[in-house]
Formats: C-alpha cells, structure tokens, sequence
C-alpha cells in the first residue's frame, strides 16, 4: 500500500537536481553572524574616534602629525585604532564581497573582483598594523619637544 | 506599491529602501576607509608630509565632505542596528517599519548636532 519516498536531501537525488559543488560548510553563517557583532563594536569604537578626533577642543583644526602622536602614547588608543583597523576592514571586505557576488553575474568576473579586494584588504591591514606597531614620534621632519 | 510588477523595482517601501540605503553608505565608508588608512599611513614616513595631507582635510570644502560622510557613517550604525532587532528580536520583523522611522528621527538629531558642531568648527576659523 504505502511507498516509501525518501525524504528531500536525504543524498538519494539525482545528481542532475544536486546544486553547486559541495557545501561550504558553516562559512555564510559564521560572515552573518560576524557582521553583527562586529557592528555592534564599531558603532562604539567609530563614535569614540569620531567624538574624540572631531568633537573635543577645537576639533578638526587640532589635527596634526603632534596629535596623532599624543594619542598612541597612549596603549589604549593604540589598541582602540587596531581594533577600529581590522574589525571595520573585515567588515567592510565582508559587505563588498556580497554585493560583488549579487551584481556580478560571470564566474571570472566575480573570482577578478574578490581578487583585487582580497589583496586591497590585505595590503591595508598590514600596512595599518604595522604603522600602529612600529610608530616613531621622531620620524623625519617630526618637531616634537622630545625629539629635539 | 501597486501589485502588479512595475520594471525592476523589488517590494519598494521601506524594507527595500532601507537596504538599498545600507548598501549605498556602506561602499562610501569602504572606499573612504582605504584611503583614510593610507594617509594615517604618512605618520611613519614623514611628519610634514602628513600635516600636508590634514591640511586638505581642514579646509571648509572638505569640511562638507567630511559631514557628508559622518551622515552616511550615523545612518549606517542606526540602520544596523535596526538589523539586528529585525533578526534577533522577537518582533523585529513586524515593527521593521516603526524601527525604520525611529532610525531617521535618531539620525537627524545626532546628524544636527554633529554637522552644528564640526561645520563651526571648519568655517570658525582658528
């Protein structure tokens, strides 16, 4: 009387009816997932930086090579702008990363642009890193107090 | 929205604006981004020659720009977090159109108050 139908994805299909190649695992998830939290923690560390750099004193008008060098002496804003560097990089690559992949329709086309935004994302978390790690208060052309 | 299909409007509204809102700001905020990180980058080769490029930054024109930018950075955050309500949130999906109206109201008044502050700041003179 009754037929046993095997129940969807149950890897009895036809290959013909199997999508794409084989699962990516949990990676979309885990790139939802990261770009909400990672959200949340840049909206506090991007409205510190911005209150901090344009709000207080005389704003913009303070900024200089003098300024910049006040904060890093300081380990907590040194750690501030890492985490600013690599988390708001991450989440930007993420976010362009999906809409490359929703508007460009063309496999060589869309494996070209995550290409070129693989390596930009890499070559500006390393030179940001680097920067923040090696700064010198008394780099060429410095004339701060300390360095005379 | 009429029900029948008009062109290659998706749903319109507020849902589908807001996305497209989101998608707009967030490429602007990348962009800046990698330029910002390559000229906070001239702190290791050279003082003046970063003063040089501040310089560009302070002057009023830019100040514009720079205002432009803060609105697309403030929407961004208060719409994201609207996102995250809309996926976490019991409600989220049913009040998505009330949160979206909150985010504007919250935008307009933080905008105001930055844009009051930093434009003074640029045009002030100092």
């Amino acid at each position: 009387m009754s037929v046993n139908i095997a129940a969807p994805r149950s890897q009895r299909l036809d290959p013909k009816y199997v999508r794409g190649p084989k699962s990516r695992g949990n990676f979309e998830m885990l790139a939802w997932l990261f770009m909400r939290l990672s959200g949340v923690v840049l909206v506090v560390l991007i409205f510190g930086h911005l209150f901090a750099n344009l709000m207080t004193g005389t704003g913009i008008n303070a900024l200089s090579f003098g300024f910049v060098a006040g904060k890093w002496a300081n380990p907590v804003w040194q750690f501030w702008d890492l985490a600013l560097l690599w988390l708001s990089m991450l989440h930007g690559t993420n976010g362009v990363r999906t809409i490359i992949n929703d508007y460009a329709e063309k496999h060589a086309t869309r494996a070209w642009l995550k290409g070129i935004l693989y390596v930009a994302t890499i070559f500006i978390v390393v030179l940001g890193s680097l920067v923040i790690f090696t700064f010198d208060p008394c780099v060429a052309g410095s004339d701060l107090a300390q360095c005379r | 929205m009429s029900k029948t299909s008009s062109g290659t409007l998706y749903r319109g509204r507020e849902g589908m604006w807001s996305w497209v809102g989101h998608r707009v700001t967030g490429v602007v905020i990348f962009l800046f981004l990698l330029v910002h990180v390559l000229d906070t980058a001239l702190v290791r080769v050279n003082a003046d020659a970063y003063n040089a490029v501040i310089a560009t930054y302070q002057n009023p024109l830019m100040a514009l720009g720079e205002t432009a930018l803060v609105a697309a950075i403030l929407f961004h955050a208060f719409n994201g977090l609207r996102l995250i309500l809309v996926d976490f949130w019991k409600q989220g999906t049913k009040y998505q159109r009330q949160l979206l109206w909150g985010v504007l109201g919250v935008w307009i008044v933080v905008f105001a108050a930055f844009a009051i502050r930093h434009l003074s700041l640029a045009f002030g003179g100092h």
